[in-house]
């Protein structure tokens, strides 16, 4: 698992090199994440298609839409979770750094544990402890040091503000904590495996708006750790915690499409396409 | 609101239907262990409880011995469980899990319809069809190859301990299958994604989230299957050779509690008569303890809390 990130001369042209500096943006950014015409597919009938967008280094990008749109369905190609789907098909480009994530050649649980991803809803394993939850993912990856699971724990459990409520519990069973914990505990689950990217499921959709605000303020701590991309139906969210963002809104064939993307104090301010004006001023979805 | 010409029944009228279901079953078991106990009692009043360790049976001298039935029982439901968790977890995880859709439902009734055998049918089978292959064939190979253990001990005969339990294992197999197969498909998809999610292998998800996540239900499994094993008479009395003599090794004839009534029962007067009774009592009691300490097992393994969400 090297990290294997190219640095891309970044900005292909001087406007979005101006867009990005005018949005406090660093324009040369490493690009983690490339998508080139990224389309999903299930029983040939296309969900989502035409994604091109990359994928910045130490930044929160936004996944926004409205409903059938196809932003879970696109953010679930990133890491592969389609595979268990027998009738999904996803086509175009996918990179993680030089890893072409559909190569033949990519194994998927290695994939995975680069390319980590937290759930609608929390969904830590009831039948572990916090703290097997929280070392789940390196036991699955053949981690088996007690000292290093004890401080990897730790770590990814400080990481999600997680570990001054819980350090003297360890051993509670995860079912014990409150739904905002859970998804902290998910958080930590995810990052304990170091990831290079964070993929996040509309991660407040089932919590209150006070565990919505400290995950908020999670991810937005976690750049410098992780790159994250989220999936939100809530514009504030996406406003309040993304660097970049991208409009997918669904096509008169019901698949969705990309619409537009860029860095999302521009998005949200002087958007270039009608179809996001409507969407950000809330006229639809 | 009522609306005209549609009954309803009252509340409390479904509260007296559902007393009255739930009482009648309660009356019949309060029953069925009263007969049983009534019956029994002049076993215990006559000859105490030490028969009951004894090992040697021999009714026409007075001796009552239930020793090798209660070893025979518990060995023949050994072999079958120890065959039938491991094969029929691994079924049920690849029914639920592994095996493409279309060809899902015709395993699945295959599994089901074993379920549906005749008990004697499964013991004619194993008399006439197994017993010789038993005895010319798989006995000699695995005591050519087990015999170091002293398992294998003694003549090759066929009919014995081990056929008793391959039997058995093939009888409880469905009941295996079907529960284990039904309460891992429930197991939530969140569970299994997010065990994926972190990178986890397929063998990895069904090892460490699956069956954990359903192993309540898969005790209730297990524990209908053993119930069934401890229980099985007909089957179980036709390939085992009955013979009321504590087993040397598992080729060895030997006899089960339900074998032993079976066997006894029509001739049987008097004191003989209530020890079978009592021997009934016994084998209801062997049958309550391996539940519990399954129970316990389960329970002491991973706490009791997260039990609730599976099931």
């Amino acid at each position: 698992m090297t990290d294997a990130v190219t640095v891309t001369p970044g900005a292909e042209n001087a406007a979005t090199v101006r867009a990005d500096e005018a949005a406090g943006l660093n324009p040369v950014a490493a690009v983690v994440m490339t998508l080139a015409d990224v389309a999903v597919a299930f029983d040939g009938r296309t969900a989502v298609r035409d994604v091109t967008f990359d994928v910045h280094a130490g930044e929160v990008t936004s996944l926004i839409g409205p409903s059938g749109s196809g932003k879970t369905t696109l953010l679930r190609a990133l890491n592969r979770m389609h595979d268990t789907v027998r009738t999904a098909a996803v086509t175009g480009t996918v990179r993680l750094g030089d890893l072409d994530v559909y190569a033949p050649s990519t194994d998927p649980t290695l994939l995975r544990s680069r390319v980590g991803m937290v759930f609608q809803r929390p969904n830590p394993f009831p039948t572990m402890s916090i703290y097997e939850n929280a070392v789940a993912g390196l036991k699955f990856n053949g981690i088996r040091k007690k000292a290093l699971l004890d401080e990897a724990a730790e770590s990814a459990l400080v990481a999600a503000a997680l570990w001054d409520s819980v350090k003297d519990r360890m051993s509670a069973h995860a079912s014990t904590l409150s739904g905002g914990e859970q998804q902290r505990l998910c958080i930590a689950r995810a990052l304990a495996v170091e990831p290079e990217v964070l993929l996040m499921d509309e991660p407040t959709s089932a919590l209150d708006p006070i565990a919505t605000k400290r995950i908020e303020e999670l991810v937005v701590e976690l750049k410098d750790r992780v790159t994250i991309i989220i999936v939100t139906h809530n514009m504030q969210q996406a406003m309040r915690v993304s660097d970049r963002c991208a409009f997918l809104l669904m096509g008169e064939d019901k698949a969705g499409e990309l619409i537009e993307y860029g860095p999302t104090a521009q998005l949200f301010s002087e958007p270039t396409d009608p179809r996001t004006l409507d969407y950000v001023n809330g006229r639809f979805g | 609101m009522r609306r005209p010409g549609r009954f309803r029944l009252p509340d409390s009228g479904y509260r007296a239907v559902l007393a009255v279901a739930a009482a009648v079953l309660a009356a019949l078991a309060v029953w069925f262990l009263i007969a049983i106990v009534v019956q029994a009692k002049p076993a215990f009043s006559t000859l105490g409880f030490s028969w009951i360790f004894g090992r040697v049976w021999d009714p026409s001298h007075g001796k009552y011995g239930l020793l090798p039935f209660i070893l025979g029982t518990l060995e023949v439901t050994a072999v079958a469980v120890v065959l039938a968790v491991p094969i029929g977890l691994g079924t049920a995880l690849a029914l639920a899990y592994l095996v493409p859709r279309r060809i899902r439902s015709s395993l699945s009734t295959t599994v089901e319809l074993l379920a549906a055998v005749p008990s004697v049918v499964y013991g004619l089978w194993g008399l006439v069809v197994l017993a010789p292959v038993f005895r010319d064939t798989v006995e000699p190979f695995l005591t050519s190859v087990l015999g170091w253990t002293g398992l294998f001990d003694g003549p090759s005969q066929g009919v014995g301990l081990l056929l008793a339990g391959v039997i058995l294992f093939v009888m409880i197999l469905p009941t295996m299958v079907a529960i284990s197969r039904d309460v891992l498909a429930v197991v939530p998809n969140e569970q299994v994604e997010g065990a994926m999610a972190l990178g986890a292998t397929r063998w990895q998800v069904l090892y460490k989230v699956v069956v954990p996540g359903a192993r309540t239900g898969l005790l209730g499994a297990f524990t209908l299957a053993t119930g069934r094993a401890l229980g099985e008479t007909v089957a179980v009395a036709l390939v085992i050779g009955n013979s009321p003599y504590i087993a040397h090794s598992i080729k060895s004839p030997a006899a089960t509690i339900p074998s032993l009534i079976v066997n006894n029962f029509g001739e049987s007067t008097g004191t003989e008569l209530a020890v079978l009774f009592a021997a009934g009592l016994v084998l209801l009691v062997i049958g309550i303890a391996v539940n519990s300490v399954a129970r316990w097992l389960v329970w002491s393994t991973a706490g009791s809390s997260a039990g609730a969400t599976s099931r």
